[in-house]
């Protein structure tokens, strides 16, 4: 165990109907530092980021084994209470996805689920996680409109907004920039390097640059397995694993 | 070809015409507004106020679609959230059947079952009532119009990008509010054109609403009343139509009153669903 | 806790109500198909379905309904392949030739849905102030023109929705083979969609069987079998629909048989066109 772990994955084993998936995952995420899962698509990436809050809960034909550790909890267990667990972690998308309400609501959704229902405390957490984005200049005026009618990257800070609203200490990203334009895109990337001073971040993405960028931390996987973990130095440097390498070089994709 | 297309884009206005030039004899003598508010059905003395026949559709088409909502959306987002595929595979062929089952077929089976249930039910509220009655005429409309609106509904569920849910449920929902609060919001104008293409279905069903709807003319003041919609008044009378004068103008009145509705209904859902989908 | 109690026990009763519904729905199909069988069976015999009736349809004890099987067999036959004739290559056309033409086709798919929401009986209600206004009498072939008209819109919207999904690389790839654009369009997608075209003739025949408000005003009733079109002809539905209200037990009879006949019919093409569309699916 390394100091300061966060996520414990321990002997993690996923199936979709009798395809394998997930092959004996065995990592520690370290707490308050930006994690990233890299690698070609298709190798489970996003897959292993959605079994860390139990999304794959959603689809009916996965199958799962081991446990996944936040702290005691393993989110895995039948028994844990998953609604409030994953209220511990935010989750950004690959695409903006606003829930079909109008700003303001996309922010306090999470917040008055929660039981939160007093005005005041709303407004001021609406006007706290915009700002944290950088989009409350842009939306003050107009946060009773629909949010489907922000741009797409505006869209996409939103959701990280909401995401932050219920004061997760984990935020989750599927490659948060890949539907986005440079400009978004590399907004978008800036607020997540400002956000890991506070959150444990995980975020998956195939962008090789993007990962030397903003990564503390990283998990080199390929069709399914974990090939090389560790700090982007080393990775990025000083790879062992002979994949890792030539994946780092860019001979593949 | 292309008249095959241009046939296909005149059709409506040609059934449109071609009813209102039968119907507009009986506008030389009265105002449309007196023939639909009166009540006074006698054709031997050319009377004909259509109130009790489209009061009788409205009550059968309103409760049908009251009983058939709820079941619709509720088995819709049971198969298309909770059930395991096994279940949906085993409801597709069970709503396709239900669908292809003629007008006729469910007649007879109003008659035979909820004719009875529903004279019945009146008793227990101590109402006397055959039971051929406005309720029997729902309920039997009720369940051919489930298999429509339930079509739509599992195919607007099943178009909500899961994504949605994920985000939801990220946010500390569980699954039932990710449900009301966010899916079933996403899904709104689908829901609301699907109960719009289910009363325009709902409204011109003949044949099974008027084997036990109790065809009396009447103002109907309750639903164990006996009641006499439009598609009924015009199957119960087209043979005596050429025998009284003015009767087949005001037989085509009815049909084309029940087109000009139906037609609206039709292009008001799907004009919902399209305007106001991606706007949410 | 009490809150996280609540939000778990609404999840509960939804999810019972859920349940509830869906059964609700499939005891109804079960309560229809077993009521009418029950009620239809000891009259269904031999003779009944292959005799007319005798005596006259509403009052003759004897006999049976071969005049309303042979009568529904002709005119939704009849209107299937006449529709056909129309639908076919209307759906080809929408899909193949207006392909680069979004707005066309689908506008020309609004009309048609417009079209199959319009009812049975206003179909019925029109053609029968057409056949008055040619001088024509209830026929087999004022029928046929009328359920045709009305099973159009069926046919082509539902083959419109299975060419739609043929990928428009394979026509392409048709195309810059040289064929001239009729016979790609005929070669290439008839061959793939032939199990889902067949699913939507299936559909269109089940609806034209089961029809009963149009052909009231335009095919007529008759005890015998028609022998030309301009012949009145019997339907099953119809068969249905007249001799119930029979006061006599045995004419009753007759349309309980037919009401059996008709249920498994359909339900033959229902099972039918489910085959043909998972072959399809699996195409």
């Amino acid at each position: 165990m390394i100091n300061g772990t966060k996520i414990n994955i321990e002997d993690l084993n996923l199936f979709i109907g009798n395809n394998h998936i997930l092959k004996d995952i065995n990592v520690q995420i370290p707490e308050k530092k930006l994690t990233v899962i890299l690698g070609p698509s298709g190798c489970g990436k996003t897959t292993l980021l959605k079994s860390l809050n139990r999304l794959t809960d959603l689809y009916p034909e996965v199958k799962i084994q081991g446990s996944i550790f936040n702290g005691d909890e393993d989110i895995l267990h039948p028994k844990t209470e998953i609604t409030e667990l994953r209220k511990k972690m935010g989750l950004l998308a690959q695409t903006p996805y606003p829930l079909p309400m109008n700003i303001y609501d996309n922010i306090t959704y999470g917040l008055r689920i929660s039981g939160r229902r007093k005005k005041r405390f709303l407004n001021k957490r609406v006007e706290y996680y915009l700002r944290q984005v950088s989009l409350w200049d842009e939306v003050k005026d107009r946060l009773k409109d629909p949010a489907s009618a922000l741009s797409i990257g505006q869209q996409q800070r939103l959701c990280l907004a909401r995401g932050l609203s219920v004061d997760p200490d984990i935020l989750l990203a599927d490659e948060p920039t890949s539907a986005l334009d440079p400009i978004s895109s590399r907004e978008v990337e800036e607020l997540f390097v400002k956000l890991k001073q506070r959150y444990t971040i995980v975020m998956v993405t195939h962008i090789l640059r993007q990962a030397k960028r903003v990564a503390d931390y990283v998990i080199f996987m390929y069709l399914g397995e974990i090939i090389e973990h560790g700090s982007a130095e080393q990775i990025f440097e000083h790879p062992k694993n002979a994949l890792t390498k030539s994946y780092i070089q860019g001979t593949y994709s | 070809m292309k008249c095959c297309y241009i046939l296909v884009i005149a059709m409506p206005f040609i059934l449109l015409i071609g009813l209102l030039i039968k119907s507009s004899l009986l506008f030389g003598e009265k105002s449309l507004t007196e023939l639909i508010f009166s009540s006074e059905w006698k054709p031997m003395s050319g009377k004909f106020g259509f109130l009790p026949f489209i009061i009788s559709s409205l009550w059968v088409t309103f409760i049908s679609i009251i009983i058939a909502a709820p079941i619709c959306l509720l088995t819709a987002i049971y198969l298309t959230q909770y059930a395991r595929r096994v279940v949906l595979k085993i409801m597709q062929p069970v709503i396709d059947i239900l669908a292809g089952i003629p007008s006729v077929i469910y007649g007879v089976w109003g008659i035979i079952i909820i004719v009875p249930f529903v004279s019945k039910v009146a008793g227990w509220f101590n109402v006397h009532s055959s039971g051929y009655s406005i309720l029997a005429g729902a309920v039997v409309l009720a369940v051919m119009i489930i298999p429509f609106i339930l079509n739509i509904l599992i195919e607007v569920y099943r178009t909500i990008p899961i994504e949605l849910s994920e985000a939801s449920l990220s946010l500390g929902a569980t699954k039932w509010e990710t449900i009301k609060k966010v899916l079933t919001r996403k899904a709104f104008p689908g829901i609301i054109s699907s109960f719009g293409l289910g009363v325009s279905r709902a409204f011109g069903e003949t044949i099974a609403v008027l084997m036990v709807v109790g065809n009396v003319v009447q103002i109907p003041s309750g639903i164990f009343q006996a009641g006499y919609p439009l598609p009924a008044l015009i199957a119960n009378n087209y043979g005596e139509m050429l025998s009284i004068p003015m009767y087949d103008s005001a037989l085509m009145l009815a049909a084309l009153i029940l087109f000009i509705v139906v037609t609206i209904f039709n292009m008001g859902s799907r004009y919902i669903i399209i305007h106001y989908e991606k706007n949410i | 806790m009490n809150r996280q109690l609540l939000r778990k026990s609404e999840e509960l009763f939804y999810k019972v109500l859920m349940i509830i519904s869906t059964v609700i729905i499939i005891i109804a199909l079960l309560a229809i198909i077993i009521s009418i069988l029950v009620k239809g069976m000891p009259s269904l015999s031999w003779s009944m379905i292959t005799q007319t009736p005798k005596g006259g349809y509403y009052f003759g004890k004897e006999g049976g309904i071969l005049n309303a099987i042979i009568g529904s067999l002709y005119l939704s036959g009849g209107a299937t392949l006449l529709a056909l004739a129309v639908s076919l290559p209307l759906a080809l056309y929408m899909n193949v030739h207006k392909l680069k033409q979004k707005n066309v086709v689908n506008f020309i798919r609004f009309f048609l849905d417009l079209l199959w929401g319009v009812p049975s009986i206003v179909y019925g209600a029109f053609g029968f102030t057409l056949m008055v206004f040619l001088g024509l009498r209830t026929s087999l072939l004022a029928g046929i023109l009328t359920v045709a008209l009305f099973i159009i819109p069926i046919m082509v919207r539902s083959m419109d929705e299975v060419l739609k999904t043929v990928p428009k690389g394979l026509l392409e790839s048709a195309f810059s083979l040289g064929s001239t654009r009729s016979e790609t369009a005929f070669r290439v997608m008839l061959r793939q969609c032939i199990p889902g075209i067949t699913t939507a003739i299936l559909l269109a025949f089940g609806r034209a069987i089961g029809d009963a408000a149009a052909v009231l005003f335009t095919a007529g009733y008759t005890d015998y079998i028609p022998t030309s079109l301009s012949q009145p002809t019997a339907t099953l539905p119809l068969s249905v629909f007249f001799q119930l209200s029979s006061p006599i037990p045995e004419v009753q009879n007759r349309a309980y048989a037919s009401a059996v006949v008709l249920t498994v019919i359909v339900l033959i093409i229902s099972i039918a066109s489910r085959g043909f569309s998972m072959k399809y699916q699996k195409n």
